[in-house]
């Protein structure tokens, strides 16, 4: 595993009309990992995960990508870049099938997005290659269905597949695992773990055990700052966060 | 219409298996329901006041072309007005005035739609929602005066009998059967391409934007330059039935720039069924029918038609076509 920075924050800091979310946030992504953030409610881990994706636009400090700085750029500009995210509730597109949806996110290299005129069969030549991204996580006897009538875990799943449909570089995924049944955890954990073969994954979660055994980094977050950051074997001693999680963080140690 | 419904059926049989609908049935149906539309429009003049169904189809055209807004992209712009009146205006001036034949009127009508549509985008894309539709109504507004004030929108008068001419040097249009034939075809040519857009790679995109935007941005799409085409391109539909509009009635007036003009398109809209292909035109229909009928009695037309709507929106908010398709098995 190559020891590179993939993905950079600098001091990143953003203040909500003086309420200060996340403060001198210094991140390193090591290429090829899976990173996690946690931290409990109000921690600032959407906000940071919405500054490094550009949906948010940092008060201060800098984010690079692959050594470039990004902090200026536009959202759906550091997508084609290779940087893409999930959001924290599913997204989908729910009046499309999930061939569709699948779909949506390999048509742009075709080059036709803005041609109106254009059958809509052309994008046929797409469908095999999205029915086997679906076949990837299992959703294929749903390839036809809308997105709307899959049931929660599945439509994660669909989202997953929807991301690696770009074949990103760096895949940021916000509480891949939230309000999942137990079932489903285990198939996404592995399904997660599968995709970050070849890929760096930052995930945000609210739970040290869910990331436990799936994140080569964890960061942990409290009151927008870093708490602490290392191996879970690290962090997960550390009296600090042990007393930041109470309960959990004893639960953690027994998982 | 036809060609299209066949390649996507031999693309089907390998999916038809494992699904339980087949992803071109509501092709097949839209072919259908547009052949039997087609047929009944083209015995409607020996039935119906020729004028009155070309007034239908005028309205409904500019209907189709504003749901292909809010249906498929999502945005309400209550500022339609200005691109039918505007191209009313244009074309009305263009035929009468500098004695151009009827094609070049339109096609000035269409382009004069476009580009208010392109300044009304590239001002108002970037708002969201009830913000969007106010920019776009203070702005077609702004239109609307200039239409009262300027010299050669004829202010209060408005532009007054507008030669109707001869089309491509072939058609006589001030024969009500050529006209009504002529309208007719810049119908379907109007709704085909709508129809086109809304099934194009294109069109993919938009009801990805309308569906979840975030999530589109984040996939790499640029939404704001997906919405202004959408827009333009629905300011162009809509100047193309204003044009047509000046032409059968061989007026182009303040009416048509109104802003009561952007809320009876959001009336027919909503009532035929935003988001499907056909509601637009029964909401069309049933709106224009209606305002002829009652203008015969003594009843106020605005309050029946209010009723109504109140009623719809209650009852079935899905509109006419689109509560019907909710109930048909395997609709979309």
């Amino acid at each position: 595993m190559t020891d590179d920075i993939i993905l950079e924050a600098r001091g990143l800091t953003k203040e909500f009309k003086g309420f200060v979310a996340v403060k001198e946030v210094n991140l390193q992504v090591r290429r090829g990992t899976i990173h996690a953030l946690i931290g409990p409610n109000g921690a600032g881990k959407s906000t940071v995960f919405n500054l490094l994706t550009k949906f948010l636009t940092p008060t201060r400090g800098q984010i690079l990508y692959k050594g470039k700085d990004i902090t200026r750029a536009k959202p759906a500009d550091i997508a084609l870049m290779g940087l893409v995210r999930s959001f924290q509730i599913s997204a989908v597109f729910p009046h499309l099938s999930v061939l569709e949806n699948v779909r949506v996110a390999l048509q742009r290299p075709l080059g036709t997005s803005f041609h109106f005129w254009k059958s809509e069969s052309t994008l046929h030549e797409l469908h095999q290659r999205a029915l086997e991204l679906i076949e990837d996580v299992n959703l294929t006897p749903w390839a036809y269905h809308l997105a709307a009538e899959l049931p929660y875990g599945r439509k994660r799943a669909l989202e997953i597949a929807t991301t690696l449909a770009l074949d990103p570089e760096v895949m940021l995924l916000d509480e891949p695992l939230a309000g999942m049944g137990h079932e489903d955890i285990e198939g996404t954990a592995a399904l997660i773990k599968r995709v970050a073969a070849s890929r760096t994954v930052l995930m945000v979660e609210h739970n040290l055990s869910v990331v436990a055994h799936l994140s080569d980094t964890i960061t942990v977050l409290r009151r927008g700052e870093i708490l602490a950051e290392g191996p879970y074997d690290v962090v997960s001693r550390n009296a600090q966060v042990m007393e930041a999680y109470m309960g959990t963080g004893g639960g953690a140690g027994h998982a | 219409m036809t060609a299209a419904s066949q390649t996507t059926n031999q693309a089907a049989p390998k999916t038809a298996t494992v699904a339980l609908r087949g992803p071109d049935a509501g092709t097949a149906r839209t072919a259908l329901l547009f052949a039997v539309g087609l047929a009944v429009a083209g015995a409607a003049p020996f039935a119906l006041y020729p004028v009155f169904v070309m007034k239908v189809l005028c309205f409904a055209l500019f209907a189709c072309a504003f749901n292909l807004l809010i249906g498929f992209a999502g945005l309400l712009s209550f500022g339609h007005a200005a691109f039918f009146g505007g191209a009313a205006y244009v074309t009305a001036h263009s035929v009468k005035v500098w004695g151009l034949p009827p094609e070049a009127g339109l096609l000035l009508g269409v382009l004069a739609g476009a580009f208010l549509g392109l300044i009304f985008g590239v001002i108002a894309i970037r708002r969201q929602g009830i913000y969007f539709a106010m920019i776009t109504l203070a702005l077609s507004q702004m239109v609307f005066f200039m239409a009262l004030q300027m010299k050669f929108t004829g202010g209060e008068d408005g532009i007054q009998g507008v030669p109707r001419g001869v089309l491509f040097g072939i058609f006589d249009l001030t024969q009500p059967l050529t006209m009504y034939y002529a309208v007719l075809a810049i119908f379907v040519v109007g709704f085909a391409l709508i129809w086109r857009t809304v099934h194009s790679p294109f069109g993919q995109v938009l009801k990805a934007i309308r569906e979840n935007e975030p999530r589109a941005i984040s996939l790499g799409y640029r939404t704001d330059r997906y919405k202004l085409v959408a827009f333009v391109l629905s300011a162009s539909l809509a100047g193309l039935a204003g044009g047509t509009k000046a032409l059968v009635f061989q007026l182009a007036s303040l009416t048509d720039v109104q802003w009561q003009m952007s809320g009876e398109v959001v009336l027919m809209t909503l009532l035929g069924g935003m988001g499907t292909l056909f509601g637009p035109v029964v909401g069309a229909g049933l709106v224009v029918t209606l305002e002829s009928y009652l203008a015969a009695t003594s009843l106020p037309v605005p309050v029946v038609i209010g009723a109504i709507f109140v009623v719809c929106v209650l009852l079935f908010r899905r509109g006419i076509v689109g509560e019907i398709l909710a109930r048909l098995p395997g609709a979309r």
